[in-house]
């Protein structure tokens, strides 16, 4: 790391980073050109495919009638767990879903065994949608049902200690220091339990695939995935081809917020489809099928039990959690990974619990682990500051972790103090009357709540290639996707300020795998991962270029060392002597160079600060191996107004402060945070998904009855950033803030219902139902 | 496609009357079932005049965005599906199909409509204006301009809905507080939570009284 360049040093004012440009892809997307993964619809011969799926949780599939179907005009095939063609790999055991790196063990139509509500059991492939549709409701699927397991409140469900959560990443068990004797010598004692309900990404564009096989070796999948190189990884090793024979482009993607983030079932089956057709085939989920197809955060109750002293220091943390899981998989979310470093605390104990249940693989939705977790801590937090009479905010800070409790390592950077103190001078918190149920506004009840946020700098790297031109144009190039969150931009940004040109002469290119690999858009690593990858080839370019120069006869660095040569705003010029230099474009034409091009490698999280984590991408297990602890923190603060007949909630105003290193662009990381902080409101208030306990089934799988936050339910809100320098992180300085955004918003909006009314409402999410159900807590 | 024209005679009285949910379940109704309920045989009878069957594929003519343009579809093809299969108009986009996410909402007439809930047959006769048809030329419509100002989308997704619902808004006199924004603007899910921008770019298009 030290050896590296930093943009730090080399951009010490920066010029376009961190301004808020308009979004470069604006145009492309409200003029509606923007073309999405199921809207290319010019491939020759493109026909439609729907998926049939099973009403039933569990059983057996008896028989398949595709008769009356088949003989639909325009229907070209029906593809089953009969006449599947037959996949080199499927990820129905370990070892090869761990090849595969599938999010769930178990591929639909490569057995007849039906082991959920939504399943998918044919394929019907036809000239036309509306025959596919028609064709798909005409196939008969007769399935020996059995009684299914529904969740972890099941009595049927078999529970059990996993050895590891999460894909292997989490262990199932951890402890630090004698939690169970510091509780239990504690003078101040909680313990709570915490229900979280299912909750769908529900992104606007539904998971989408378009396939295309162009020679029998040689296949093209236009898909709406979070990482085009994941993709390929799952479908090369799936179908028995080599990476480079299967090409996946995402050049736009409606949204993901973590179900788009691996490779699920029905783009195998669409790959698969194609090949049986001999056509491009096009597939898009159904919304209901959003609901069975690209997983879910888990069902879930936690019980967390905080020890502390008189004046409100933390002795001891204890959390335990109970999820559902399907029949393969041991998937949780890693809840206690925040709830061990948020606060300085000498003891720490977590286990997890899973039930195995007739419901597909959850999977990492927006903060997986850090949004329900942190609804857990930040909630017994305000409980404690309550019993204690001690201000919420002030609670926290007699708990602030100088260091990171979970593993002693100094923060490579943390200004969650700065984000306290800003957040609670633009809310005002300062005004807050202590007592709860005593702010009233007409006949509403007014509550102020606040929370902390956290989300880890998880270990990346990628690649990209930088092409400078003589005219002072460039083209830059990685795989990375934008979800929306920018990316096309700020990246954009950063290759302008790199090379010292101007954004409008920079070409940004995506989402491809014939590009340079980047990783998955996930867990917030892009913008660190990627921004320092075409920083790191953009210094590439200009290495090149100081090697010509040195080179070169006619320029004034002839002979000098390349490396007493630096770039300085634009210009190659000697350290020594900074007015003998010149720019790169009198060099490259005096040269006759159209272009040069170079590549860099930018690692983010332990992998920039310690060779030891350096290793493949996505391996969020390696974030230990450095000597920093990595975070980004924040604070929400949150105002509702409670209706105390009807039990609604509505909130009235919102303040953001976040510490995320440099800020690329803040148009939009505002954008970023304040969408975060909706997503949270939604799972705070609105967002159940509902299975039926007798048939494992979701009563509520439409937009129209899981309910997500509407315009009506979003007040102004207030973001800001604090300024924050991190040298550990990466070459950029930046951290992500994609999830962030969301932790910690839970907690703010639950706590300041407590405020507004008095009642404590551990059940997410807090629906008027339950307001009015709720007693009063006297404090 | 150019060959094409409108029908010249008598089509605004073979227009059905508008774009509302209950002509929707009239209409349809009168396309499926057409031999068993009686009423609506006349209904149908208005739609053979544009398209010459009720069954299978036939010819239909949409006027989109000023252009009219001949499909061979089956009168169950919805507008939507319409436009993004049959005319490659994939601006307006596929939420959920069932008129809950205001994702594919365009302009029937002047109207904000879902366009999954209406069938292309219906759509015959009249003016449909999709995201594709707001800009002039190079020039923006000012809510384009205030999204792309405003940072009124994140993925984008949701985007052409929304900024046909905005103008719709703002030409409905339904922009006229925040408030009145937030309320009108409800029928248009944003996943991403782009709302407050969304607001802030509806309102400045409402106060220039551009649209």
């Amino acid at each position: 790391m030290d050896t590296e360049p930093k943009f730090f040093e080399t951009n010490p004012q920066s010029g376009s980073v961190g301004q808020p440009l308009d979004r470069v892809d604006g145009r492309a997307k409200v003029t509606g050109q923007a073309r999405y993964s199921a809207e290319f619809n010019n491939l020759p011969g493109l026909v439609h495919a729907v998926l049939k799926t099973s009403d039933v949780a569990k059983g057996r599939i008896q028989s398949i009638d595709t008769s009356a179907a088949l003989k639909e005009p325009g229907v070209l095939a029906i593809l089953t767990h009969q006449n599947l063609p037959k996949l080199a790999k499927t990820p129905n055991d370990a070892q090869s879903k761990k090849a595969i790196g599938a999010p769930m063990g178990f591929l639909p139509l490569t057995s007849d065994q039906i082991h959920y509500a939504g399943q998918a059991v044919a394929v019907v492939v036809a000239d036309t949608l509306e025959r596919a549709q028609h064709a798909a409701a005409l196939v008969r699927v007769n399935i020996a049902a059995e009684k299914p397991a529904a969740s972890y409140e099941d009595p049927k469900a078999e529970l059990f200690d996993p050895q590891k959560v999460q894909d292997g990443k989490t262990p199932g068990h951890t402890v630090r220091g004698n939690p169970k004797a510091a509780f239990a010598a504690s003078p101040v004692q909680l313990t709570h339990t915490y229900v979280h309900a299912i909750n769908h990404h529900n992104p606007m564009e539904p998971g989408a695939t378009t396939a295309h096989w162009e020679a029998a070796d040689r296949l093209t999948v236009y898909e709406a995935t979070q990482g085009v190189t994941r993709t390929q990884k799952a479908l090369s090793t799936m179908l028995g081809l080599a990476a480079e024979q299967v090409r996946v482009v995402t050049k736009y993607i409606g949204g993901g917020f973590g179900c788009k983030g691996s490779s699920w079932p029905h783009t195998v089956l669409t790959v698969q489809t194609a090949k049986a057709v001999g056509r491009p085939v096009k597939l898009s989920l159904t919304r209901p099928q959003m609901f069975t197809s690209m997983g879910h955060r888990e069902d879930q109750t936690q019980t967390l039990k905080i020890g502390a002293t008189k004046d409100g220091k933390l002795t001891a943390l204890i959390h335990e959690k109970t999820s559902t899981t399907s029949p393969w998989d041991d998937y949780a979310e890693p809840n206690s990974r925040i709830i061990n470093l948020l606060y300085a605390c000498p003891t720490f104990e977590s286990s997890y619990q899973l039930a195995r249940a007739n419901v597909m693989t959850s999977t990492f939705m927006r903060a997986p682990g850090e949004a329900p977790g942190s609804f857990a801590i930040e909630c017994s937090m305000d409980d404690l500051a309550y019993q204690l009479g001690i201000d919420p905010l002030e609670i926290r800070l007699r708990n602030y972790a100088e260091k990171d409790p979970s593993n002693g390592k100094p923060w490579s950077s943390k200004s969650l103090k700065q984000c306290y103190a800003r957040g609670a001078e633009l809310f005002g918190w300062s005004k807050r009357n202590p007592k709860a149920g005593a702010t009233h506004d007409g006949r509403l009840l007014v509550g102020w709540g606040m929370a902390t946020a956290s989300y880890p700098v998880h270990n990346n790297q990628g690649t990209a290639r930088v092409r400078l031109y003589a005219d002072g144009h460039a083209l830059v190039q990685t795989g990375a996707t934008d979800l929306g969150t920018g990316t096309y931009t700020v990246m954009t940004q950063v290759a302008a300020d790199a090379l010292w040109i101007t954004p409008d002469k920079v070409r940004f290119e995506l989402g491809d795998t014939k590009l340079p690999t980047a990783p998955n858009s996930g867990g917030s690593v892009a913008a660190g991962t990627v921004s320092s990858s075409i920083y790191m080839a953009a210094q590439d370019v200009w290495q090149k270029l100081i090697k010509q120069a040195t080179q070169d006869k006619k320029s004034p660095l002839f002979r000098a060392k390349p490396a007493d040569v630096v770039v300085e705003k634009g210009r190659m010029v000697l350290k020594s002597d900074k007015t003998k230099g010149e720019d790169f474009a009198t060099l490259m034409k005096r040269n006759e160079m159209s272009d040069v091009e170079g590549s860099g490698n930018g690692k983010y999280g332990a992998g920039y600060e310690s060779g030891l984590a350096a290793g493949p991408a996505d391996s969020g297990h390696q974030d230990d191996m450095a000597g920093h602890s990595m975070h980004s923190f924040g604070a929400h603060f949150c105002e509702v107004k409670v209706d105390p007949d009807l039990g609604t909630v509505r909130v009235t105003r919102w303040v953001s402060v976040h510490a995320a290193g440099r800020i690329l662009n803040a148009k939009t990381a505002r954008s970023q945070i304040i969408g975060g902080s909706i997503f949270g409101i939604g799972c705070a208030l609105m967002e159940a998904t509902k299975r039926d306990q007798n048939f494992a089934r979701y009563t509520n799988a439409t937009l129209a009855d899981y309910h997500i936050p509407v315009s009506a339910d979003i007040p102004e809100m207030t973001v800001e950033f604090v300024n924050e320098h991190d040298p550990y992180i990466n070459a950029m300085g930046v951290k992500g803030i994609g999830e962030i955004s969301m932790v910690g918003v839970a907690a703010a909006v639950a706590n300041a219902v407590f405020h507004a009314t008095g009642k404590r409402i551990r059940s997410l999410p807090i629906t008027p139902d339950k307001v009015l159900e709720t007693k009063m807590v006297q404090v | 496609m150019s060959n094409h024209s409108e029908p010249t005679s008598g089509a605004s009285e073979l227009r059905p009357d508008d774009g509302s949910r209950r002509s929707f379940m009239k209409q349809a109704g009168g396309i499926l079932g057409l031999a068993l309920a009686p009423p609506f045989i006349s209904q149908a009878e208005r739609l053979t005049a544009f398209s010459k069957t009720v069954e299978g594929v036939s010819a239909m003519r949409l006027n989109v965005n000023g252009t009219v343009r001949t499909i061979q579809a089956e009168p169950r093809v919805t507008l939507l599906d319409a436009l993004r299969e049959y005319l490659d108009l994939t601006g307006t986009k596929k939420g959920c199909d069932h008129g809950q996410c205001g994702a594919c909402t365009v302009h029937i007439d002047g109207r904000r409509v879902n366009s999954c809930l209406t069938l292309a047959v219906m759509n015959q006769g009249k003016e449909i204006t999709t995201i594709e048809g707001l800009a002039k030329g190079e020039d923006l419509h000012p809510m384009q301009e205030a999204f792309i100002k405003h940072d009124g989308f994140q993925c984008g997704y949701c985007t052409p809905g929304q900024i046909m619902s905005g103008v719709a808004c703002v030409r409905e006199g339904h922009a006229n507080s925040e408030a009145e924004i937030r309320e009108y603007m409800s029928g248009n899910l944003c996943r991403c939570g782009a709302y407050p921008n969304i607001v802030a770019a509806v309102r400045e298009v409402a106060g220039k009284g551009k649209v």
